[in-house]
């Protein structure tokens, strides 16, 4: 392991320990957090006992869905806008200032055109994750080597030609930048919709136990959470690593 | 001026789609026409604005902590290239993670209240902006760094006259994108739990089915939210411009 790896671990393994003696000795009342320790036993307990299988595996199908939506609708929706400068130029500030609209508080039109159900939460989830694959996507078009372009129109490419042999494999690395974002954005708008809204689903059961005092199963559904989306990051990063090494990038 | 046209163009095309749309599920959206009415109703009642000071107020305290602590995390990590390269891909993770699981703690340790907000803002605008700042003083040229050596200038002269001009441009992108964030992360705590400010009004209005209600109050944040965003992006492209 690299130096900067092995004190990566040493600082986010001290926090844990601190924060684990913090509890421990009473300087953090249990009432308020749990110990990390504590959290992983009951964490365990809960996968065990089968109850929150079902929350679970509703929560990540969302995430997939909204994702597989967001990501391919950014890259067309992105491809589109960058292929008409104007409309670009007049988009970006809105485009900008995006996430500072809460969504979630279109779910009752979402449950009128979608109904009950996942339908609603899916939609939030894409809502959140497209933008961050249309910036992307119009990032990546603008760095493409105008040599390439001009080497499509020689060739007399068609417009989707040009897009998927020379546009789309030369903005690889932004586009995995907007993967990246999307997986992220999915997840907080699929859970947060949960969170607020829905009556199923893990961020549904943390509010749930929020409300009932249950310390234990928040807690230790927050921990799932957590740990969750750090692997699918962790594997995605890692992943990205190695396909920009192979291109030599 | 062709640019303000074509904005123009976007939001009358924006307009024409939302009518379509309200004719299609004349339940689900009010009319254009019907949220302006509804929104112009909100601004000239008492009860509105109370609200709305409420979140003005939690969403300011918000914004300045996670400016000053982002900025202050962000340059402290990145004069140091060891120090930058152990805390990227944590902030990166931390950034990543769907902070609302964590409100429930905030709200066990802040209590119910405006603490809880400013905390829930905070926590969601700090990240990516210390996040930017960082990465700008990672990529102030080294030559720059020798040149305030050679002329012996103190940390602060250091600070003041090199790091934070020559980071600048990256500061003002991570905070156009910390201004979002915290505004969300204000408004998904009046959500949850909350009594006062635009969030509360919201899910009170999704509750009642109050559908111009809810439209109105996005409108008046999305107008918010997108002026603001245009000035910083305004600044943003000018302070960019004058670097290159």
């Amino acid at each position: 392991m690299t130096r900067v790896g092995l004190i990566r671990l040493l600082v986010v393994g001290g926090f844990i320990v601190a924060l684990e003696l913090l509890c421990r000795t009473g300087a953090i009342s249990p009432r308020v957090l749990l110990a990390p320790s504590d959290m992983a036993v009951r964490l365990i307990k809960l996968l065990a006992s089968g109850k929150a299988t079902a929350d679970i595996v509703e929560t990540l199908g969302n995430v997939a869905i909204s994702l597989v939506l967001s990501v391919t609708g950014g890259f067309v929706i992105g491809a589109l806008i960058h292929a008409v400068p104007r409309l670009r130029a007049a988009i970006d500030p809105f485009l900008a200032s995006y996430y500072a609209l809460p969504f979630f508080a279109f779910y009752p039109l979402f449950i009128v055109l979608f109904g009950l159900g996942r339908g609603a939460i899916v939609a939030i989830g894409f809502l959140f994750g497209v933008v961050a694959m249309i910036i992307a996507t119009l990032n990546g078009f603008d760095r493409i080597p105008r040599v390439l372009l001009r080497t499509a129109a020689v060739h007399h490419m068609s417009p989707a030609a040009t897009a998927l042999l020379i546009k789309l494999p030369s903005a690889v690395p932004y586009l995995f930048t907007g993967i990246k974002l999307a997986i992220a954005y999915c997840f907080i708008g699929v859970i947060a919709a949960e969170f607020i809204m829905a009556s199923s689903g893990l961020g549904y059961a943390i509010s749930y136990a929020f409300n009932n005092f249950d310390n234990g199963t928040m807690y230790a559904l927050m921990l799932f959470v957590i740990v969750l989306v750090t692997i699918v990051n962790a594997l995605f990063y890692s992943y990205e690593r190695r396909l920009l090494r192979r291109w030599g990038r | 001026m062709k640019r303000a046209l074509d904005t123009l163009l976007l939001m009358l095309a924006g307009l024409a789609i939302w009518q379509v749309m309200h004719l299609a599920a004349p339940f689900a959206l009010t009319s254009p026409a019907g949220t302006a009415a509804r929104t112009w109703q909100m601004l000239a009642s008492t009860t509105f604005w109370p609200h709305a000071a409420e979140t003005a107020k939690a969403f300011g305290w918000a914004l300045l902590l996670a400016v000053v602590g982002g900025l202050a995390l962000g340059f402290s990590l990145g004069l140091n290239r060891t120090s930058a390269e152990v805390a990227e891909p944590i902030l990166v993770s931390v950034y990543s993670l769907p902070k609302v699981t964590l409100y429930p703690l905030i709200l066990l340790v802040f209590g119910l209240g405006v603490p809880a907000k400013i905390a829930f803002g905070t926590l969601h605008g700090i990240i990516p902006i210390a996040i930017f700042a960082m990465n700008a003083v990672r990529n102030v040229a080294g030559v720059h760094f020798k040149t305030a050596r050679v002329m012996r200038l103190s940390r602060r002269q250091t600070l003041l006259t090199i790091v934070i001009p020559g980071a600048l441009p990256e500061i003002v992108s991570g905070l156009r994108i910390g201004f979002s964030l915290t505004l969300l992360g204000v408004l998904i705590g009046e959500m949850f739990a909350s009594q006062r400010g635009l969030g509360y009004l919201i899910m009170n209005a999704i509750g009642l089915h109050d559908v111009p209600t809810i439209m109105a109050t996005i409108l008046l944040l999305a107008i918010v939210a997108v002026s603001a965003s245009a000035l910083l992006l305004w600044l943003d492209r000018r302070l960019h411009h004058r670097v290159a």
